[in-house]
């Protein structure tokens, strides 16, 4: 048996950038990692997305400076893409008719953030997240998309007003399907807040009690937060961790009152930042990275020595993981889908900077090295179990 | 009609920088386009039928307002990408 305890996979990163997609496909020990890149050279790639349903079939979110959104479609690593048929796009617009994008004009798809595999008992659903927020599904493998008309034409009207100048334009992002329920979905919008719908996307209720939301007049809102990733437990997926603007959140449902876990981290470092990441099996283990939120949100490593903490009790405590990283000067902004974790046993994690580094951990954040640099901007990290 | 296609929509193409063009409007011009070279349109043109904000028509070179613009069979029609690099 190897370490990773799955005798016949291996782990593949897929990173995302300001200029194409980069793959980094690990050796069962993941010490050595071959590079396959870059695909879509001059591409901005969003999110790249594996679908572990079938352990080969391998969505990315692209577009260019020029050209519109479309997300391509891969089920031999990239040896071949093939683009949707029809990409998530908004329904056109009656003449006259009033629009949704916050400037009164019709929405258009300006570029699709997040692609999320829909639940195991449904081969083929994927789900896509886009900005201006929108939420649309495909039932193809990725092919062709359509709309749920209760996200976007229910939710995200109703809660325009809140929908803030988000750096990057306003997002919906971290689309989450419960393994026990392909019909329960939660989803972030940024700015917004976090959506439940209990009916595959028909209705949607906000979940945000408990978070704070310093940035808005109105004391205790029901909407208009700011979560910059959510995540859920694969095997518990009644717990929730989130991420937010304002801080680090725990959730155990039935419960809809959200726990500020980050009030445990140190004060110094705060609890500010984008990632965040669960271990797959363990539900009490969670990584995050926090980045300066003070003065005017830097979004870099606290004080330039960056570091990874790690909590192994549900946030009661955190631990500073920074062996490997650089002790000082240095000023790591990591992305809101930059981090990840893989399936291993101890689990793998992989962080992407802004700066185009690439760091890895094969000991659970105990120890760091570098597995790449001089990539361009990197906006996503995403590391997949494949078959072998 | 002739219709000048930029380097970042080749791929579309099959590296072709000029094709034969059909249609009385550049949105008819576009729909043949894309019967042609599937997705095509959608990477310059929006759901709202609008002309993305980084690409520019010339329709024998004077810039097109929009995609409603009568064209002839004779006409050049050049798809020209602005400068959003960076």
């Amino acid at each position: 048996m190897s370490q990773t305890g799955q005798r016949s996979s291996r782990v593949t990163v897929m990173v995302g950038t300001r200029k194409g997609a980069f793959l980094f496909h690990g050796d069962p020990s993941r010490h050595q990692w071959r590079l396959d890149g870059p695909h879509f050279l001059g591409s901005i790639v969003y999110h790249l997305a594996l679908d572990p349903r079938d352990g080969r079939t391998l969505l990315m979110a692209a577009g260019t400076g020029h050209l519109g959104p479309t997300i391509f479609r891969s089920i031999d690593w990239g040896r071949n893409w093939t683009e949707a048929g029809s990409p998530p796009a908004f329904p056109k617009a009656a003449a006259g008719a009033a629009g949704q994008d916050g400037n009164n004009k019709p929405r258009a798809v300006d570029h699709v953030f997040h692609l999320t595999p829909g639940h195991a008992t449904q081969p083929g659903v994927w789900w896509a997240s886009t900005s201006p927020p929108g939420l649309f599904r495909s039932e193809d493998g990725g092919a062709t998309w359509k709309g749920i008309h209760g996200f976007n034409d229910g939710v995200v009207p109703e809660i325009s007003h809140t929908i803030g100048p988000v750096p990057g334009g306003p997002i919906a992002h971290s689309v989450l399907v419960d393994p026990h329920d392909p019909a329960h979905l939660y989803v972030g919008i940024s700015t917004g807040g976090i959506f439940e719908s209990k009916d595959s996307g028909a209705t949607w209720r906000p979940l945000n009690k408990g978070v704070a939301a310093d940035f808005i007049p109105t004391p205790d809102p029901e909407y208009g937060h700011d979560p910059h990733c959510i995540v859920l437990h694969p095997t518990r997926p009644s717990r929730l961790y989130h991420q937010n603007h304002c801080g680090l959140y725990r959730l155990d449902r039935p419960g809809d009152t959200w726990e500020r876990i980050g009030r445990n981290l140190p004060p110094e470092i705060g609890d500010i930042g984008f990632p965040i990441v669960v271990h797959p099996r363990d539900p009490d283990t969670v990584w995050v990275i926090p980045m300066d939120g003070t003065t005017v949100w830097p979004r870099t490593s606290v004080g330039g020595r960056p570091a990874v903490y790690r909590s192994a009790d549900a946030g009661s405590s955190w631990e500073r993981q920074d062996d490997g990283l650089p002790r000082e000067h240095a000023w790591l902004t990591i992305k809101r889908q930059a981090l990840s974790a893989d399936a291993c046993d101890p689990v793998g994690l992989y962080f992407g900077t802004t700066s185009g580094e690439l760091w890895m951990s094969a000991t659970q954040g105990d120890s760091w090295r570098l597995i790449a640099q001089h990539l361009p901007e990197i906006y996503s990290v995403s590391a997949g179990m494949v078959a072998v | 009609m002739r219709v000048l296609i930029p380097p970042p929509l080749h791929s579309y193409t099959g590296g072709v920088s000029i094709v034969p063009g059909t249609g009385a409007t550049l949105a008819e011009v576009l729909d043949d386009l894309d019967t042609r070279y599937p997705g095509i349109r959608f990477r310059i043109i929006d759901e709202q039928d609008r002309i993305r904000p980084h690409i520019r028509f010339f329709v024998n070179a004077k810039m097109a307002a929009g995609i409603d613009q009568t064209v002839g069979p004779a006409d050049d029609v050049q798809i020209i990408c602005a400068l959003s690099g960076g």
